[in-house]
């Protein structure tokens, strides 16, 4: 059985820790080939190919795949689909958007936010914003995947695969790039960071946000957000964990000023170490919590900044 | 031009699920159902179109069971037009899948020739986030999904879309099939009177079968369970001892 696994690339650069953590998932399926997809392609499939368990990385590098728009990548994938019984990417928005369009042209279901690998045909998948875990047997004759990688560890170094061109495939000339918005940051990536500060609604407002920024870099940490706090225009919409946003499981996630609502544990009960900061001592995040403290955020928090 | 937008019946955002212990699925007997809430955000971007005279109907359309006629009628008194039910399960715990759904849809979009799909990006209950893909792929249409901003200009839509790191602005050709993320707006409630009108506008009764479309799973559910319990943790009096307890298990 071969595999065939979208990378995720960013820029031109490789997503290192999403297309790794999606290699592991794609490891017991069969030799994992890599489809390094965009307009600029070409260093992106140099380093998947440096990835253990990397049999083969093809290279599509076209101006037609310039951020990587589901119309144009869905037909590219679909011509290289014949060679192919698992076609496999980590769970991101863009994979999202591309893997279950290549299904539906495959006349096949998708698997999606796969969290276990059963065998070549059963998956394990989280429904009901995680409060079930589903184990489903695909019928289909090509399986289409998108794996959560929070739940898959990376994939390390030491392939040396080898690189190929592929040909563009045909451009349905239905969509077009106009310009992107990206939240330009220096702290480490919210679904790769070993640890995760996260604010809600108790926080108040946008410029009381800095203190939750403040224990974030004293950590080393990315930033979360509830709903909540994104709806409030505290925080942008990527920061955003739970069910529609970002899932998380770093080794350490403090929650700070957020209830604990459903949608919100859906992206972050797998974290190793859950620590909640909240004045109300009946929140449900105190269930979750390894470590519960009852307090006002606004003196508890300036004083854990301190003392850490 | 007509809009048509898929609703789906689903247990309700607030409640909390029960796994069934013979491991069968989740528990969904009297349990409160409601509009998944991405569709009711759908609904309102549709009437939001036609209060701004880019959009002269709006169908609601959902699959399932004959309950979800209940789910059309709170799309009716929000504002749309009429609504169209295919009964494709006499039980509410058989969830069609969505390539299933995708393809009734496409056999809507045929028969109606809207000019716009509006869905929801997912149901909260399978989780899937593949219906409005999928059904574009089967149309040959363009797709944007995860849409927090919409914008019809001709024969053109302009589109941001919510997407890791940030946000992406695309342009699809129309026809065009769009799913709608939580920030795209805020949906209204239904007035009484509203409720009221709703039970008059038209909705018409189909079956899978009326479509032709086969609804059997391709995905075999072998077993549902509950995920695993986290141990019960300890509730610390100060930061001090916070701070040591985080240090004792090498979290900081």
């Amino acid at each position: 059985m071969a595999v065939l696994l979208l990378a995720e690339i960013d820029g031109g650069e490789l997503a290192q820790d999403a297309t790794a953590k999606a290699i592991s998932g794609a490891k017991a399926l069969g030799d994992v080939t890599v489809l390094a997809v965009g307009a600029s392609a070409k260093a992106a499939a140099e380093a998947a190919a440096k990835i253990d368990g990397v049999a083969k990385v093809l290279v599509a590098e076209d101006a037609l795949y310039g951020h990587r728009l589901a119309e144009p990548v869905a037909v590219l994938i679909v011509s290289l689909a014949g060679d192919y019984s698992h076609i496999v990417a980590p769970a991101t928005t863009d994979a999202k958007n591309i893997m279950p369009r290549v299904a539906a042209l495959l006349d096949v279901m998708v698997l999606t936010d796969v969290t276990a690998v059963v065998d070549a045909d059963t998956f394990e998948r989280p429904i009901y914003a995680g409060n079930a875990i589903q184990t489903v047997k695909s019928k289909d004759a090509t399986k289409v995947i998108t794996f959560r990688t929070s739940t898959f560890g990376a994939a390390g170094e030491g392939g040396s695969a080898a690189v190929a061109d592929v040909a563009a495939a045909a451009n349905p000339g239905l969509s077009e790039w106009v310009e992107d918005a990206m939240a330009a940051s220096d702290r480490p990536e919210l679904t790769s960071a070993g640890v995760v500060v996260s604010g809600g609604r108790g926080v108040g407002s946008k410029v009381d946000f800095a203190i939750i920024e403040t224990l974030a870099d004293k950590l080393g940490a990315a930033v979360g957000a509830s709903r909540a706090a994104v709806d409030s225009g505290y925080a942008p919409n990527d920061w955003q964990v739970g069910q529609t946003g970002k899932v998380v499981a770093p080794e350490l996630y403090v929650a700070i000023g957020i209830s604990g609502a459903i949608q919100h544990l859906a992206g972050m009960k797998d974290s190793k170490v859950i620590v909640a900061i909240n004045k109300d001592e009946e929140a449900p995040i105190l269930q979750v919590a390894d470590y519960g403290l009852v307090a006002d955020l606004f003196t508890a928090v300036p004083e854990l900044i301190e003392k850490l | 031009m007509k809009v048509l937008v898929p609703v789906k019946r689903v247990i309700d955002y607030n409640v909390k699920v029960r796994v069934k212990a013979d491991g069968s699925g989740v528990d969904l007997a009297n349990v409160k159902m409601s509009m998944n809430p991405f569709d009711e955000i759908a609904v309102e971007q549709a009437i939001r179109l036609k209060e701004a005279g880019q959009a002269d109907e709006i169908v609601a359309v959902s699959i399932g069971v004959k309950q979800a006629q209940e789910t059309l009628r709170t799309a009716l008194a929000m504002g749309a037009d009429r609504a169209i039910l295919v009964i494709a399960s006499d039980d509410v715990h058989k969830d069609i899948e969505p390539l299933a759904v995708a393809k009734i849809l496409k056999a809507i979009v045929d028969e109606e020739q809207p000019g716009l799909v509006l869905c929801g990006k997912q149901a909260i209950d399978n989780d899937m986030n593949a219906t409005g893909q999928m059904l574009s792929a089967l149309m040959g249409w363009s797709q944007a999904t995860f849409a927090s901003e919409v914008t019809i200009e001709g024969d053109k839509a302009k589109v941001t879309r919510e997407v890791d790191g940030g946000l992406q602005t695309i342009e699809v050709t129309m026809p065009t099939v769009v799913t709608v993320d939580l920030r795209l707006n805020e949906p209204r409630y239904a007035s009484l009177p509203n409720i009221m009108k709703a039970k008059k506008k038209p909705l018409d009764e189909k079956t899978a079968e009326d479509y032709g479309v086969d609804v059997s799973n391709r995905l075999e559910i072998v077993k549902t369970v509950e995920p695993a319990e986290r141990a019960a943790g300890i509730k610390v009096g100060s930061v001090d001892e916070l701070v040591a307890k985080l240090k004792e298990v090498g979290a900081v």
